[in-house]
């Protein structure tokens, strides 16, 4: 049935279910029962990334196809089934939410003291729903973890976030279902036409040029507000602000790339003419998220909302990369994927660090923390120069990826991308500064702690990763190239074959 | 004669009367008893549907076929599921009295002769007698201004309605000639042939059906009545009726009239939107818990017309589908909202719910994934109503419909995700009262099937396919 015998990606989308039950089940007094769902959540999350190491192993690297399918019929004369596989540019996506989920686990272990069991249980869920969202192979499966990961990612911003907490779950909810509606008339739309949900088949199956539009424009308002693009990120800086550490981290990391896995999944390879088509809209869009959204990071006063914004931006630079329709820029978006997973999900770890024991967002009350924290400052000028794409770190590789493939496409596209990442230096340079060096005046920050124990383990793994991507760039990017060297291929030939249609017709 | 097709009614209607007599004979404490033996008699019937002969009888007025089994056997669980609701109810306000049960079951037969119906005369006799019992349950707390005032409204309007029907029975009977169905079916064939005569007697009775299932424009009765009525009455009015009208609805106007679709499509669609979106934007000022479930069912009978409007065998799946998760969503909530008690008194304010994730876990995650599917969020049962709904749509071509449909399902989800949002988010406030055992079986049964629907859908689908096809010619 498949590589490795047993059900691998089933396992791995279930566990932490299994996870969850057992905290659920646990009675006691509130400290045991905290405890318990602590320390179950982090090994069922362990277990999990041990599993998904699995796929790391057996993957086969020169197979463009899908690979670890599974394929149970749970609505056959619909068209429905469960259906499960990975590809080239699912399989380390599925990775990152694996070894992100332990961190985040981990970032909450002391920052989460009420009501811990529920966060638990919703964090498992959240994982759940995001690896399921990887490997579905069946559009329905697909939209319902798509969707269903606004349940856990309401309860965690709304019951453990910050004083806005109520007005930035509600914004994101609603913004999210919006988005999330329209693709569901989409997926309808393309059933009635194919009689299936099923990836691959839709995958080949040609959509006349009419309907692409229309399906393209509502692929984008699901994919667009998930990514987030200007002009509907705004809830993507109130979610962050207010969500705990481990919520944020989550949504940087991983969130955000389903808008952009939902562009290469479905958008790019299933409408060929609608996403040439478009092109220009979303280098249009993506343009103005990398400048503007810049700059706007560059006046925050806030810490999070900082690097929420320069999500926005370093995301701008993704779709950039997908819509260039060659090998470089869908590779190098693929790359800034992982990276600013890792590298902003690290960013936001840095700010919890800092917020856990000053309880203070506001970057003017911090400056001189290298003197005090010395293990803090590496960590945190690592990851910032990670985020500016330093050469030798894992962000350098994506965009410089990016920018290679724009330059193919049109030279102003890439003379704006690197604007941003020239703005990009200018806004993480300056909170550095303004956060590290200094003199240390503040009298509340004598006596701050540098990392504990527990914070190093949740570091070190993101640090050997970000210089790993950075060093050694193609144990990461050998995943995709078939997938995506294919995804280019049937592309153009998908425009070829249209326009010999055009020029056939008289 | 054929009388065996209507076994289970005529079984039903006689344990009835045994019951009362029960309730009569032991005049102490017989609530709870005839409460049971009510369940039983539901729990026979709906044996009795599913084995029963098919086919039709008494001069075509009758007639059991899937569609009417698939009916019957959820209207049977709705009606089940709103007598073990009243028990702690019926217990705290003193309304113990037998005949509570017995009026609930005689309306459940009504609704059953409804899904049976194949003439517009055994149409009206089973609207009556579902509608009556109701009109005296609506008022059965008496000493409650509120209660009476239901009551009446629910009378006063529901008389207007019937009228109306009756009008336009007597004008199709006029200008067709026939009461029959199938005759009807058999008349109509060529749209040419409809007079406009006709086509006003077919508006009329539209009008009437469209009062039972408290759609736009003819909705007004509904958010008083839900206030006002003993909330386990609420919870029977929100369900089980729902679901007999609408089946009613889809069986008059695809078996006699559906040549005519052209005729009457429009006005389907125009309920329609008008339904999902009073339905979703009403509830958001809500402060009472009932009040908003009454818009929301509004709103979620604007979803189910979806399905009548799109005119197709998907299109009534769709509704069957919609309707089999709404009643298990429905009832779940309204047990949810019967357990909203502190120190013996009912509560009925969203405010109320405040915090309650800390006092009771359990009862505020069976709430939560309750708001979530009625929002129509998966994996939950109510995104597969949803979906077979809009698969309808989509396939039939109606974008307007679909589309303003789901951007109408946002609004809702919002004031689903607030009631959300006071449970979870909110400090907490003194605990409920500990959830009678009646209460949370009711609860579970709809969390359990709410939440595991997505696992199992097959089988329900397939029912539902099945009865759909039996009515389109």
């Amino acid at each position: 049935m498949n590589a490795v015998g047993f059900p691998l990606l089933s396992l791995l989308t279930w566990l932490p279910l299994v996870g969850c039950i057992i905290i659920m089940v646990v009675r006691g007094d509130e400290a045991t029962v905290a405890a318990n769902a602590r320390w179950t959540a982090l090994w069922t999350s362990l277990v999990v990334f041990a599993l998904s190491l699995v796929l790391w192993a057996r993957f086969d690297t020169a197979e463009a196809g899908f690979q670890f399918v599974e394929d149970v019929a749970w609505l056959p004369q619909w068209g429905i089934a469960y259906k499960l596989g990975v590809d080239g540019i699912s399989v380390l996506l599925v990775l990152l939410s694996t070894a992100l989920t332990p961190i985040c686990i981990l970032a909450s272990w002391d920052a989460i003291t009420v009501r811990v069991r529920e966060f638990m249980v919703a964090f498992l869920v959240l994982e759940t729903m995001l690896v399921g969202l990887f490997v579905a192979l069946d559009f329905v499966v697909f939209y319902i973890f798509f969707e269903g990961v606004l349940i856990p990612m309401y309860l965690i911003i709304g019951v453990w976030g910050g004083p806005r907490r109520v007005y930035s779950a509600i914004k994101f909810f609603l913004f999210t279902l919006t988005g999330s509606v329209l693709l569901l008339l989409a997926l309808l739309a393309m059933w009635s036409r194919a009689g299936t949900t099923d990836i691959p088949t839709l995958l080949h199956t040609p959509w006349p040029a009419s309907m692409q539009l229309w399906l393209f424009l509502a692929f984008l308002a699901s994919f667009a507000v998930k990514l987030p693009m200007w002009p509907v990120h705004t809830w993507l800086p109130d979610a962050h602000v207010e969500a705990p550490t481990a919520g944020s981290v989550v949504l940087a990391g991983v969130l955000l790339k389903m808008g952009a896995y939902g562009f290469l999944r479905f958008s790019v390879p299933m409408l060929p003419l609608a996403s040439a088509r478009l092109a220009p809209l979303m280098f249009t869009l993506s343009v103005i998220a990398v400048v503007y959204t810049s700059y706007v990071a560059l006046a925050q006063t806030d810490l999070k909302k900082l690097v929420a914004y320069s999500s926005v931006a370093h995301m701008g630079l993704v779709t950039i990369g997908i819509f260039t329709f060659n090998v470089q820029g869908i590779s190098g978006a693929l790359f800034q994927m992982l990276s600013h997973g890792i590298v902003s999900a690290a960013l936001f770890l840095c700010v919890g660090v800092v917020y856990d024991r000053m309880h203070t967002r506001d970057i003017a009350r911090y400056g001189g923390l290298a003197d005090r924290m010395p293990m803090y400052a590496f960590v945190f000028m690592l990851f910032t120069l990670a985020s500016m794409g330093l050469p030798g770190t894992s962000g350098f590789v994506g965009e410089f990826l990016v920018l290679l493939g724009a330059f193919k496409v049109n030279f102003w596209l890439a003379m704006l991308g690197s604007l941003g990442m020239i703005l990009g230096c200018a806004y993480m340079l300056y909170l550095y500064r303004r956060m590290i060096f200094g003199a240390l005046t503040r009298p509340e920050l004598r006596n701050i702690l540098d990392l504990t124990p527990r914070e190093v383990a949740v570091f070190a793994p993101l640090v050997v990763l970000t210089l790993w991507m950075g060093v050694h760039p193609t144990s990461f990017s050998a995943f995709w190239d078939a997938s995506v060297g294919a995804m280019v291929q049937s592309h153009q030939a998908a425009l070829a074959s249209a326009v010999k249609l055009a020029a056939g017709v008289p | 004669m054929n009388w065996s097709v209507a076994l289970p009614e005529i079984v039903l209607a006689c344990c009835g009367m045994g019951i009362l007599l029960v309730g009569v004979v032991q005049r102490r404490n017989s609530f709870h008893a005839c409460c049971m033996l009510t369940v039983g008699a539901f729990l026979l019937a709906a044996v009795l549907v599913i084995a029963g002969p098919r086919g039709r009888g008494y001069n075509g007025l009758f007639i059991a076929d899937t569609f009417s089994v698939f009916v019957d056997v959820l209207v049977l669980v709705a009606a089940a599921f709103a007598i073990v609701s009243s028990l702690d109810y019926a217990e705290h306000e003193n309304l113990r009295r037998f005949e509570f049960p017995v009026l609930m079951l005689y309306s459940t037969v009504g609704m059953m002769v409804m899904a049976s119906a194949s003439n517009l005369m055994s149409l009206y006799l089973g609207l009556e007698l579902q509608a009556l019992p109701m009109f005296v349950l609506a008022a059965f707390a008496r000493d409650e201004l509120r209660s009476a005032e239901a009551g009446l409204k629910f009378f006063v309007l529901g008389s207007l309605a019937s009228g109306l029907l009756l009008y336009g029975v007597s004008l199709v009977y006029g200008f067709a000639a026939s009461m029959d169905f199938a005759a009807l079916a058999r008349a109509l064939t060529d749209p040419a042939h409809a007079s406009a005569g006709l086509i006003v007697g077919i508006v009329f009775v539209l009008a009437g059906l469209a009062f039972e299932i408290a759609a736009v424009p003819f909705h007004m009765w509904t958010p008083d009545v839900y206030e006002g009525a003993p909330t386990p009455i609420t919870a029977f009015i929100s369900t089980a009726p729902k679901v007999a009208g609408i089946a009613l609805l889809v069986r008059v106007m695809a078996t006699p009239f559906g040549h005519l679709l052209a005729e009457w499509q429009q006005i389907i669609v125009l309920i329609s939107i008008l339904s999902m979106v009073l339905g979703s934007l009403a509830a958001i000022g809500q402060r009472n818990i009932k009040r908003l479930m009454a818009y929301s069912t509004i709103g979620h009978i604007g979803y189910t017309l979806i399905g009548l409007a799109a005119g197709s065998a998907a299109g009534i799946r769709g509704m069957l589908i919609y309707l089999l998760t709404y009643v298990f969503m429905n009832a779940g909530t309204f047990a949810c909202i019967l357990a909203m008690r502190r120190r013996g008194r009912r509560l009925e304010q969203i405010a109320d719910l405040s915090g309650l994730a800390r006092t009771d876990p359990l009862l505020a995650l069976a709430f939560a994934i309750f708001m979530f599917s009625l929002a129509g969020i998966p994996p939950f049962a109510g995104f597969w109503g949803k979906y077979f709904i809009f698969t309808a749509a989509v396939q039939s071509g109606m974008w307007t419909l679909a589309i303003i449909g789901v951007l109408t399902s946002v609004v809702g989800a919002y004031y689903y995700i607030r009631i959300i949002k006071v449970i979870y988010f909110d400090a907490a406030e003194e605990a409920f009262d500990r959830c009678p055992a009646s209460l949370a079986v009711v609860a579970a049964a709809g969390a359990l099937f709410t939440t595991f629907f997505v696992v199992f859908p097959a089988p329900f689908v397939a029912a539902a396919e099945a009865a759909a096809r039996v009515l389109i010619l």
